[in-house]
């Protein structure tokens, strides 16, 4: 079944990269073909602008220290750009409260380029007490909506505004095989409403593909049982087409995957994986675990549609929430400052 | 209008791609780092445009000139289709601006082409007016998208953009220069639309008249500060041939959807007795080049170029206009809420005031038609005294005189029956003589 899933994912890929590919020759086309107007050549004007804007994308990793979260990081983007990575002096030490950090790096791949900032979010649920968790990293993710609102009603607003919405946040699961554990299912409540979460197993090379199978159909359950609507949604799909190959994906999540930025020599080549006495677990083997499939959801093919989510939907209920608080006050004073930062009341964006 | 919904229910933030270059340098806090495989994200500009794709494009242009400069024919030349339309009388009391939607597709591409026509452009005697009517229909496509920016609930992404992207302002084929009507139009639309001039039906001037023709054009524009677009020419792909062809402007054109046949071929052309005037000849007028240039290789900056350059600037004064400010006098910032509120509330007592003095006057009128009524009942009434009254003295003058006549009755009888009463007497006294004595003496 999963063999199936991976040429879904393959092939729908595989038609992207096609279109458009076909460079429109002007000349060619005019002579050749009575009455072409051309009109189809604004395929290759968008693709030629957006080459040169580039592209700004913005994850999150979210789950307690140990899970192998900046390894993966690293393993997707195949660079060291976690905050891990970079920041090699600090001490390694679990923070007392949550902390946000966050560290962009630019990267390009075939004249493309990319803006990415990862965010990181150490101390999550290593405290004693881990409870409302989910506050800080709530308020973090509002609090890019609201930056980019304020810069959006600008009189004299910016050519461009800098994008730093949280568009994706990857909740790191640990792989104990039963179920959900009580401050997962509050996490990913909380936070589905606000941002694309997507859940993956993490580790999961510690369980055997029986124990990996019963374990997603476990979380599965918990996470309808709570009514907790992960990536890719099913509201959201636009189609038929889309729904189809979001059906797919939603029968595979939450993906089982193991990071490595390692390469180990197997069968006369180099790949990327974790050794082990009794055998060399492949990242990118999707006989292995699903690393691969996540890369390919995440930056492959629904990139851009997970971007699109959280401007036209997350970043519009929150515009929508925001401005309707502002216009029911209740005692004529401004509840937020100017500047956005609000005096007493919890409001929206502070939740 | 026409149009369908081709658009499906998501999700193509278009906007997002009018945006400058990210800043990719170092010092912005981001470091450029080199990749060890190979990770995927080069699908990128493919995810986008498939979604472009999906969701369809639209395209508005704005055709300004006089009745009878080929404006139509030009656009059936163009996107080589047949519009729909009868040619227009020339006799429009006013300019009115005319749209049509069509959709169009070529191989996977849809695109929603929306056409205006200036009807009557020219046309009146007095011209004074004759920019206004589309300057205000720019500014009301400008108006429709910005409200829909600033609703609490919107839907931008699935917003029928009407934004005007490209203004071909028609010039009559004089061969001397531009005429005051253009000048003065061209340059109330140069701040608010992409104008590419384009000198019509050409094929009237000769080709030496033409470089002067085109000299002219070009200096008067210039002296006169009008802006007119220029064919972007900082991407290195397409800058060479866009400032060569920025060069060619104001492009000279001759369209015409009729086709004759020359050598082997059937092209599109106009046929003189003299001569057959090609459309897709480069070296008979410079249709091809509007084409390229509108069409193949500029529609996406043109489309650009209104969206961040002259709706912005729209969108900026009429905010100011309104009184939204971004900082207030003392440089902090003001939220536009704050703005929004307050002015709400100075407009919800405007609205008060304006209800209660139409209260009071309503109130005041009700009075004085009170008054009036009153007025008239009295009226009435003293009219009802006085008829009732006449009415007595009349019943009572008839029963006075009705009296008087029984009266005169009373005695008319007793007299009557005195007189009868003495013949009675006389007659028992027994002479006929005093009977005769008696009737003479009663005469």
């Amino acid at each position: 079944r999963s063999q199936k899933a991976v040429s879904i994912i393959t092939s729908f890929y595989g038609n992207m990269a096609d279109v458009g590919k076909t460079p429109v020759a002007r000349n060619e086309k005019a002579s050749s073909e009575f009455g072409y107007v051309g009109i189809d050549a604004i395929l290759e004007q968008m693709r030629r602008k957006a080459m040169k804007q580039g592209f700004e994308f913005n994850i999150m990793v979210v789950g307690q220290s140990g899970l192998g979260k900046s390894t993966l990081t690293n393993t997707l983007f195949k660079s060291k750009v976690s905050r891990r990575s970079v920041m090699t002096t600090e001490e390694e030490r679990i923070p007392k409260t949550i902390e946000i950090k966050s560290i962009s790096h630019v990267i390009e791949e075939k004249g493309v380029r990319m803006k990415l900032t990862v965010i990181d979010t150490p101390g999550f649920g290593d405290q004693i007490n881990n409870e409302n968790c989910w506050q800080p990293i709530m308020k973090f993710i509002n609090a890019q909506y609201e930056q980019y609102l304020q810069e959006e009603i600008n009189i004299d607003r910016k050519k461009r505004i800098s994008d730093s919405r949280v568009h994706c946040c990857i909740y790191f699961i640990p792989p104990t095989g039963h179920c959900l554990r009580p401050i997962d299912i509050e996490f990913m409540r909380h936070l589905s409403k606000v941002v694309n979460i997507v859940p993956v197993i993490s580790k999961a090379d510690t369980l055997t593909l029986e124990e990996r199978d019963f374990f997603k159909q476990k979380i599965r359950e918990d996470l309808r049982a709570n009514e907790i609507d992960i990536y890719p949604q099913k509201e959201f799909d636009e189609d038929a087409e889309d729904r189809m190959i979001n059906e797919k994906i939603r029968a595979m999540i939450p993906f089982a995957v193991v990071g490595s930025d390692q390469e180990y020599q197997v069968n006369g080549k180099r790949l990327l994986g974790r050794k082990t006495r009794w055998g060399t677990v492949e990242v990118e083997n999707t006989t292995h675990c699903e690393f691969a499939y996540l890369r390919d959801l995440l930056i492959r093919t629904h990139m851009q549609n997970i971007k699109d989510i959280t401007s036209s939907i997350y970043y519009e209920m929150y515009r929508v929430r925001r401005l309707n608080e502002n216009n029911t006050k209740p005692n004529g004073q401004p509840a937020i400052h100017a500047n956005g930062v609000p005096e007493h009341e919890v409001l929206s964006h502070e939740m | 209008q026409c149009s369908s919904e081709l658009m499906g229910p998501l999700l193509f933030p278009s906007y997002i791609l009018y945006l400058d270059k990210i800043q990719f340098e170092e010092g912005e806090g981001a470091r450029a780092v080199p990749l060890s495989g190979h990770v995927g994200f080069d699908s990128m500009p493919d995810q986008l445009v498939n979604k472009s794709v999906n969701h369809g494009f639209c395209f508005n242009i704005l055709c300004v000139g006089e009745t009878g400069l080929g404006k139509s024919t030009l656009m059936d030349t163009l996107f080589n289709t047949k519009f729909e339309g009868e040619p227009t009388q020339h006799n429009q009391p006013g300019v009115q601006l005319k749209s049509n939607t069509y959709e169009l597709q070529e191989s996977n591409v849809r695109l929603k082409l929306n056409v205006v026509n200036t009807v009557g452009f020219g046309d009146q005697i007095n011209k004074e007016d004759s920019y206004k009517s589309i300057v205000e229909f720019i500014d009301a496509q400008f108006e429709a998208y910005l409200q829909e920016e600033l609703k609490i609930k919107r839907t931008l992404h699935s917003y029928h953009d009407t934004r005007i992207h490209a203004c071909l302002y028609f010039i009559a084929p004089t061969g001397h220069s531009l005429k005051s009507l253009d000048l003065v139009t061209m340059k109330k639309l140069d701040s608010k639309v992409n104008i590419i001039p384009i000198i019509a039906k050409s094929d009237a001037i000769s080709k030496s008249e033409l470089a002067k023709f085109k000299i002219k054009i070009t200096s008067e524009l210039v002296s006169n500060g009008v802006q007119i677009y220029q064919f972007p020419t900082d991407d290195e792909t397409v800058a060479e041939i866009n400032s060569t062809m920025n060069g060619h402007l104001p492009f000279a054109v001759v369209g015409s959807t009729e086709e004759v046949k020359i050598g082997n071929k059937m092209v599109r052309a106009r046929q003189y007795p003299w001569g057959t005037v090609q459309v897709e000849n480069e070296n008979h007028c410079d249709f091809v080049k509007l084409r390229e240039m509108l069409i193949r290789v500029n529609m996406e900056d043109l489309r650009e170029q209104t969206h961040t350059r002259h709706y912005e600037l729209y969108r900026r004064c009429k905010l100011e206009e309104m009184g939204f400010k971004d900082t207030d006098p003392d440089s902090k910032p003001f939220s536009l809420q704050e703005t929004y509120e307050a002015k709400r509330n100075e407009f919800m007592g405007e609205l008060q005031k304006k209800e209660e003095e139409m209260r009071q006057m309503f109130v005041q009128r009700v009075k004085e038609k009170e008054g009036e009524l009153k007025e008239a009942e009295k009226e009435l009434h003293e009219k009802f005294d006085r008829l009732k009254k006449l009415h007595q003295d009349e019943k009572k003058k008839l029963e006075d005189k009705k009296k008087a006549l029984d009266d005169e009755l009373n005695s008319f009888k007793q007299k009557k029956t005195a007189a009868e009463l003495l013949q009675a007497q006389t007659q028992q006294a027994g002479s006929s003589s005093t009977l005769k004595k008696d009737k003479e003496r009663k005469k």
